[in-house]
């Protein structure tokens, strides 16, 4: 036993037995390792199809002309989520309204006028807070200041207003960095010629990065749409059956304004409503809601991508 | 035109100049410049004459501050700094320094137009490139408009290659185009001086000479003040030239002059390849 | 043509109009900036002046130490804990799910996967962040919970476990997002130097690129982290808005998100003592996320000294 122990110590001290054993160890470690992250990853893409199947299957037959055109009712089979995408919609033209011209304006100032000192920096470090704070704070202020202090009530407006809000951080980073990517060469280009600096941001950097700023405005839009705690939280209502009063007016001047104040629901929270209930036929129209939703979410996420694919293609500098 | 150039009491540049027969369009009195007053000193003490119709060369190694000084002249450095300028830049008839507070940078480029050492032709379409500087002052009368665009593009030798395809984007142009479109859309203002910073150096040589071909011509309408590092270019293509070292402006005089017989070692030495 | 023979001098009229016009232009510009400061005084402002009347019937004590929280009972109780428990709960149950996953996840798609396969399974994961809320609420609910249920029987329908599995499947991509970025921009050569020293991938991913690559993956963490916190939907959905102070998953429980909903639901009049308590609860939140957030810039800080 002695000599064995000698000799291995010897054959240790030399470090062949150690490496030939070493690098099978590590090989192996390696290779489970990549094993493990596939599955992971695997893991990760099974539940998102999971999730759509399971989604699909209960809630795509109950999809169906008649399930768009009609209102929510105590029946599970006639309820329907028109009340829903109706409100959705609207509420989505205020949340453009709101997050657009000011996400847009704040990127064009932080990346064309802005200094460099530290009131700068304090705008900057409040857009990255903002874009980590819940969704269901934004709704609490919005009810005391938007319903309450300055009396909109719990309307579409306060909806828009809170929604846009919430992904005026997303516009406005992605304004930022549609901005940057224009060279610096086509700017002295264009001062060059005796252009000013609003002329320049007009003409030149406006333009070119509007496919970038497009591209962050639907991918807000496609944020919002799914948004349903601080809708929530401002009162919106759960199970209504009209519609918001119509756009268009019989007398002049044809547009009214009226939809802003009135009551809603929105799609995500109609699904919320359903899934709430016990019984598994509203959870069945849940499903549908929820189809419909992710297929919407889908679609604006790949336009927003489609849009920016093919924008970057044509801007060559 | 102008007033003849006087040599500056203080100035320890050697200029080669004896009888001038020819007018100043601009002069450079005594400029200094640096881009923060406590970095280091680009320019020191430059003056230079710039003669009405003809073309100037600037010319030394890198970091002597002849772009710097190029670049003066239409005021981009007030871009980027709070910048001040110590000494003056003339522009004739009016003898106005176009440095002073007073002047309005715009209205400098607005007078004084640029091209730039990688062609940066704006992603529209040909036509709008050279329309912009027109549409910048306001110009919008279509008939006007498209006369003078033809004109610039004939003057920067781009005419017939592109009359037809004027709707075409202006980046599907080779390089050599680009920068032709370039010069086209900064003469389309009808510019007294044309800032031409290293025009060449990002072409092949057959583009290169176009441009070179084209400046003897264009010198026929406006005056060219150019950068560049190509020696053969300076000496083929300008009347005067300007060697500058280490911010210093350290000899001037007719090119032929310049290149054949410079009066100071330093020019010498940088001409024949010895440093830079 | 508008020739421009001479220079205008400083006080000309047209040059003075358009500095105003410029001037005007860079302040409705900076108005708009400044609309994120606003944002979030008006957020800190309504949190604090809503909830101030509570604390007038309200003892601090009994919030911070009472054990029950039914603010809408004739008998209500004011203790905040069960609702700080619930979150908790949820918070830790998705960051045991997200943290590893994504880590792994992350290495496993910078280091070891080609770049084609790379942009064609980033962007799926990617979509899990695109999923609206309410729809993993549902799906918390309906297909996890079921399961679950086969695995433990006891497993009542409305249960923290399952909101919390979801909850962290679903921030995976924040996770792994950030952390991917970081790792992919530890630069190459020192991966060299550590496969010249005959390291696996493995090894050289575990000891060389996480640790380079840590500021940003403790990045990820902390935003991972504090989506948790926030969340709303999914709880509110699958585990039950009951407040339960319990440190039991399979319990149902109710966090303080969950709470804010399912007042809301209900008749809130401007000033009553539910209206006042779902404002208390935002900022306990907000005093949550703000000591977290603080503790995680302390915590990076740490390690970025000992570097």
């Amino acid at each position: 036993m002695f000599q064995a122990q000698a000799s291995r110590l010897t054959k240790e001290s030399m470090g062949e037995v150690d490496i030939a054993r070493n690098l099978k160890w590590r090989r192996m470690k390696n290779f489970m390792f990549s094993v493990v992250g596939l599955l992971t990853l695997l893991f990760a893409i099974c539940t998102l199809l999971a999730l759509f199947i399971d989604l699909a299957l209960t809630g795509v037959p109950r999809i169906s002309a008649e399930f768009f055109t009609s209102f929510p009712s105590r029946f599970p089979e006639k309820a329907g989520i028109l009340s829903a995408w109706v409100g959705s919609l609207a509420v989505m033209v205020v949340t453009a309204f709101v997050a657009i011209p000011i996400g847009v304006a704040a990127g064009i100032y932080l990346e064309e006028y802005a200094p460099k000192n530290f009131f700068t920096k304090i705008i900057e470090l409040n857009i990255i807070n903002l874009a980590g704070v819940p969704s269901i704070t934004f709704g609490l202020m919005a009810l005391g200041l938007f319903v309450y202090k300055l009396k909109f009530g719990q309307s579409i407006l306060t909806a828009g207003m809170t929604l846009g809000l919430l992904v005026l951080p997303i516009v406005i980073v992605t304004t930022r960095e549609a901005i940057r990517t224009i060279p610096n060469s086509i700017r002295e280009a264009s001062y060059g010629l005796g252009a000013s600096h609003w002329q320049t941001i007009q003409h030149h950097v406006l333009p070119y990065s509007s496919g970038g700023i497009l591209t962050g405005v639907i991918i807000s839009l496609s944020r919002a749409i799914g948004e349903t705690a601080p809708l929530i939280t401002i009162g919106a209502l759960t199970f209504i059956a009209f519609l918001p009063t119509a756009p268009v007016s019989e007398v002049f001047p044809y547009v009214s304004f009226q939809w802003l104040s009135d009551a809603f629901t929105v799609m995500p929270i109609q699904m919320f409503n359903w899934v709430s209930r016990p019984q598994k036929e509203f959870h069945v129209n849940a499903a549908a809601t929820g189809t419909v939703l992710l297929i919407m979410t889908l679609l604006m996420n790949g336009v927003a991508i489609f849009i920016r694919y093919r924008f970057r293609r044509r801007m060559k500098w | 035109m102008g007033p003849q150039f006087e040599i500056p009491s203080t100035s320890t540049t050697k200029f080669n100049l004896g009888v001038q027969t020819d007018f100043l369009r601009s002069q450079v009195k005594n400029l200094s410049f640096s881009y923060n007053p406590k970095e280091k000193i680009i320019l020191k003490n430059v003056s230079l004459p710039i003669f009405d119709k003809k073309v100037t060369a600037l010319i030394g190694p890198s970091g002597c501050g002849k772009t710097t000084l190029l670049r003066c002249f239409n005021r981009m450095h007030d871009l980027y700094n709070e910048v001040s300028y110590d000494g003056e830049i003339l522009l004739y008839p009016e003898s106005k320094n176009i440095l002073s507070r007073d002047v309005d940078p715009m209205e400098v480029r607005m007078r004084i137009g640029m091209v730039f050492q990688k062609p940066n032709p704006f992603p529209k379409t040909i036509y709008e490139n050279v329309a912009y500087g027109l549409r910048v002052r306001g110009i919008k009368k279509k008939s006007y408009m498209d006369e003078k665009i033809e004109v610039s593009l004939q003057q920067a030798g781009l005419w017939t290659e592109v009359k037809d395809r004027l709707n075409a984007q202006a980046t599907s142009l080779s390089g050599g185009q680009q920068q032709r479109l370039c010069i086209a859309r900064a003469l389309v203002t009808d510019p007294e001086i044309l800032l031409l910073d290293e025009p060449t150096s990002a072409l092949d040589p057959i583009s290169t000479s176009h441009i070179e071909e084209l400046i003897v011509e264009l010198k026929k309408d406006v005056t060219i003040l150019i950068v560049t590092h190509n020696l053969h270019q300076a000496a083929r293509c300008s009347d005067y030239t300007a060697f500058m070292y280490l911010g210093d402006l350290i000899e001037y005089g007719p090119s032929n002059l310049i290149f054949t017989n410079p009066s100071d070692k330093r020019t010498e030495n940088y001409i024949t390849g010895r440093f830079g | 043509m508008s020739e421009l023979k001479a220079f205008t001098s400083a006080n000309h009229p047209t040059r003075r109009w358009r500095k105003i016009k410029d001037r005007l232009i860079e302040t409705v510009l900076l108005l708009a900036a400044c609309s994120s400061v606003f944002v979030t005084l008006g957020i800190v402002y309504i949190l604090v002046s809503e909830s101030l009347p509570f604390f007038e019937t309200v003892s601090f004590k009994e919030f911070l130490t009472g054990r029950e929280w039914t603010p809408m009972f004739a008998e209500a109780k004011f203790g905040i804990r069960p609702l700080v428990a619930g979150t908790f709960m949820a918070t830790f149950i998705a960051v045991c799910v997200a943290i590893p996953l994504g880590t792994i996840v992350s290495a496993y798609l910078s280091e070891y996967l080609k770049p084609r396969a790379r942009e064609a399974l980033k962007p799926i994961l990617e979509l899990l962040a695109a999923v609206p809320s309410v729809v993993y609420g549902y799906f918390a609910l309906l297909f996890v919970t079921p399961m679950l249920q086969k695995i433990m029987p006891n497993l009542g329908g409305f249960s923290v476990l399952s909101a919390g599995i979801v909850m962290g499947i679903m921030i995976i991509p924040y996770v792994s997002s950030l952390s991917e970025d970081a790792m992919r921009s530890v630069p190459a050569h020192l991966r060299e130097a550590s496969a010249a020293l005959g390291s696996t991938k493995f090894q050289t991913t575990l000891r060389v690129v996480i640790p380079s690559a840590f500021s940003g993956i403790s990045s990820a963490y902390v935003l991972g982290i504090s989506r948790a916190l926030g969340e709303t939907m999914v709880v509110a959905i699958a585990a039950g808005m009951q407040p339960n102070l319990t440190l039991d998953p399979s319990e149902p429980a109710a966090t303080i998100t969950a709470f804010i909903v399912q007042v809301s639901l209900g008749d809130l009049p401007h000033g009553s003592i539910g209206y006042q308590s779902i404002y208390v609860a935002g900022l306990t939140l907000l005093v949550l996320t703000l000591i977290f957030n603080i503790l995680g810039m302390w915590i990076k800080s740490q390690i970025q000294e000992k570097e």
